[in-house]
């Protein structure tokens, strides 16, 4: 663990230049470059005015329903014997997940900045969800890009974006998949930047993006703290969150990060495990590079390519992770692990039946790595796990493996 | 004096502009890479920019993409790329070959690694779409020290401020993205790219290329009167596709291209 002082350095990260030590940063192609530094200076300046600050948690409060109960999940917990589970509701959130803090917060530095048009990315169809329902609500145009793979899996968030208002746009290259959305979402900004906001889905991408996100998350781990300290008396021994790009994850981390009392465990897609090369786990089978504006772990070959990923689950079918997580790896603050495609099912399962709450399939890889660590806790210690969205998106995609069609 | 200065430097004697053809390294096929150098130069090309394939090239259009996809279909990799200029190097040691492509393949070699392979291969410059100066430091220097220019881009939305900074860090030659956009996207406009060039010599003496948006013989001509150089890269790569079937092919076709755009730009 590191020491106190290094601690407080890591909670000021980024600097100047977005580094979080010696990953994030902007490698970016130059047509992008004024477009971030002009959001930059947009963002530094509204965070830092109390009246967007109010306007943001106003948003919060009244559209989004924070905030987002802390649930002790009392059965789960007697069942498996050991530490107690403490579920943070983000599925409760307006459109069903942690996405949405994001995409209201960078939908009005969107506003702010006059831009009428808005674009996404989306793996799961969550974040492109939250962002057409804030574009509805704004009156932007909106576009989302969409891996063909993903357009597939998840068919109901596609035909809700499309209820909204919003046009998603099916990309058939590379992967089909979401680094391909992004790729895709970056060739329309550049060409388009004059008048498009782009509005990224996690914790990733060049510089200010992983810091303002990572804002705009970081009230799930600062609701989190102050639940559990009232509803418990004591700070949990350990946090649990699933990691795609990373941002439900680094919203839930960051508030703790001084807290060396605190364990931090990222959960990454194993897949169909990590010896078989079919996974989307980087932190923890991976290696640095550079992808998407930002140096990081990265899924890649000998030669520099990246690679293809698998995981049953679209939102964390992601070959990149957020630099934020690199660092807190790299210095040993938060450590990270995989779960498998079948363990996360399984969870999936035993949540809805033992809970009534049916997590999304991301957030089942939290919930897995939580019934694997409660059992080797005592009683007395708690687990602290963000259950980042619900998992009606995800009925079809079960329902195949059962092989039922709904 | 390297051999991209140089070559300005002789073009500059002789009134002509550069042209600066693009391909991708190993498109559709390996072999095909080596003759179709050779054929551009004959044709008229001063520099070839040589394309380091990758997965994920993001500041470009679909037709650079799909040359990506045919190139890494063979497996070509850096190493690769640079064995073909290593082979290009045998008989031909007057034409600048600039490697152009995104950090992550040289990230994986290692900056000093591929700093010495590049020059043992006879690699003159090094342009980096998604490194931009500010990232660049160790880079910069590890390229230098080995006599390699490092190429930056400036683009239409480059700040005053930054074109200073951009051309203080770069050398051998700056490269104006004409459009917003990516590779292959819309046309140019002859009359706001030869402004903004105006702005950018305020900045700097160096040689200044022009890309994007250059399609055929006309607008080759209309961006040699104002530039230094010629950039010209998706109907190229579009021909190469075209005869993806007909390899053979492939180098006659592409230099009967160059070939004319150079007929254009002399008249
Ligand atoms: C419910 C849910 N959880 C988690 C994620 C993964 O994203 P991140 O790692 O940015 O939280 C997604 C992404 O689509 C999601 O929809």
């Amino acid at each position: 663990m590191p020491t106190t002082a290094e601690l407080a350095i890591a909670k000021q990260m980024p600097d100047q230049g977005g580094h979080f030590g010696d990953f994030g940063g902007r490698y970016v192609s130059e047509t992008l470059m004024a477009a971030l530094q002009h959001l930059e200076q947009t963002y530094e300046t509204l965070w830092a005015d109390p009246k967007f600050q109010e306007e943001f948690d106003r948003d919060l409060a009244h559209y989004v329903g924070r905030p987002s109960p802390l649930y002790h999940a009392e059965r789960l917990s007697r069942e498996l014997g050991g530490a107690q589970i403490y579920l943070k509701r983000e599925d409760l959130n307006h459109t069903g997940a942690h996405k949405v803090n994001n995409t209201i917060g960078q939908a009005l530095l969107a506003k702010h900045t006059g831009k009428p048009r808005i674009i996404a990315e989306t793996g799961a169809g969550m974040h492109g969800v939250a962002s057409a329902t804030v574009a509805a609500r704004l009156g932007l145009q909106c576009q989302v890009y969409m891996g063909e793979e993903d357009v597939r899996r998840q068919v109901m968030n596609v035909y809700r974006m499309k209820l909204l208002g919003a046009e998603v746009i099916s990309v058939s290259s590379g992967t089909k998949t979401l680094k391909d959305a992004m790729n895709e979402a970056m060739r329309d900004w550049v060409t388009n930047v004059d008048n498009t906001f782009y509005i990224i889905g996690t914790a990733a991408g060049p510089h200010p993006y992983p810091k303002l996100v990572r804002d705009f998350q970081s009230i799930i781990g600062r609701e989190a703290r102050a639940q559990c300290l009232d509803q418990a008396g004591k700070l949990p021994d350990a946090l649990i969150a699933c990691v795609g790009g990373g941002s439900n994850a680094i919203g839930l981390f960051h508030p703790f990060i001084e807290d060396a009392d605190v364990r931090m465990v990222g959960v990454e897609a194993g897949g169909n495990g990590l010896e078989t090369g079919e996974h989307a786990a980087p932190l923890t089978a991976g290696r640095p590079g550079v992808l998407h504006g930002n140096r990081t772990y990265l899924m890649e070959d000998d030669a520099g390519q990246i690679l293809g990923t698998h995981s049953v689950s679209a939102g964390l079918d992601y070959p990149g992770v957020g630099p934020e997580h690199s660092y807190l790896k790299d210095i040993g603050r938060a450590e990270y692990t995989a779960i498998n495609d079948d363990e996360a099912l399984d969870a999936f399962r035993r949540l809805t039946l033992v809970e009534g709450i049916m997590p999304a399939l991301e957030s089942s890889h939290a919930i897995a790595q939580a019934m694997k660590m409660a059992p080797t806790m005592g009683k007395d210690q708690i687990l602290l796990v963000n259950l980042s969205g619900r998992g009606d998106k995800d009925m079809h995609t079960v329902a195949a493996i059962d092989g039922i069609k709904v | 004096m390297s051999r991209i200065s140089s070559c300005f430097e002789k073009l500059q004697a002789e009134g002509r502009k550069a042209l600066i053809p693009y391909v991708t390294a190993g498109d559709p096929a390996p072999g095909v890479t080596l003759p179709l150098m050779h054929a551009m130069v004959e044709s008229g090309a001063d520099i070839i920019e040589l394309g380091v394939p990758f997965s994920d090239p993001m500041a470009d259009g679909p037709v650079i993409q799909l040359a990506c996809e045919r190139a890494l279909s063979h497996n070509t990799r850096l190493v690769d790329v640079l064995s073909v200029v290593a082979e290009f190097r045998q008989t031909n040691q007057t034409t600048p070959v600039v490697l152009m492509g995104y950090l992550n393949p040289i990230e994986v070699m290692g900056y000093g690694a591929f700093a010495q392979a590049a020059s043992d291969a006879g690699v003159d410059g090094v342009l980096t779409v998604d490194l931009p100066p500010e990232e660049a430091v160790e880079f910069g220097a590890l390229m230098k020290a080995k006599q390699i220019d490092v190429i930056y881009l400036l683009a239409p939305t480059t700040v005053e401020s930054r074109i200073e900074k951009i051309c203080a860090a770069g050398s051998g030659y700056v490269y104006y993205v004409s459009v917003k956009g990516v590779t292959g996207s819309a046309s140019l406009d002859v009359n706001e790219v030869a402004s903004r060039l105006d702005i950018i010599r305020k900045h700097t003496d160096m040689p200044v290329g022009v890309g994007f948006g250059i399609r055929d013989d006309a607008s080759a001509r209309a961006i040699s009167e104002v530039a230094d150089g010629v950039i010209v890269g998706s109907v190229l790569v579009n021909k190469i596709a075209e005869l993806a079937d007909q390899q053979d092919k492939i180098p006659e076709a592409v230099a009967a291209i160059t070939g004319s755009m150079r007929q254009a730009m002399d008249k």
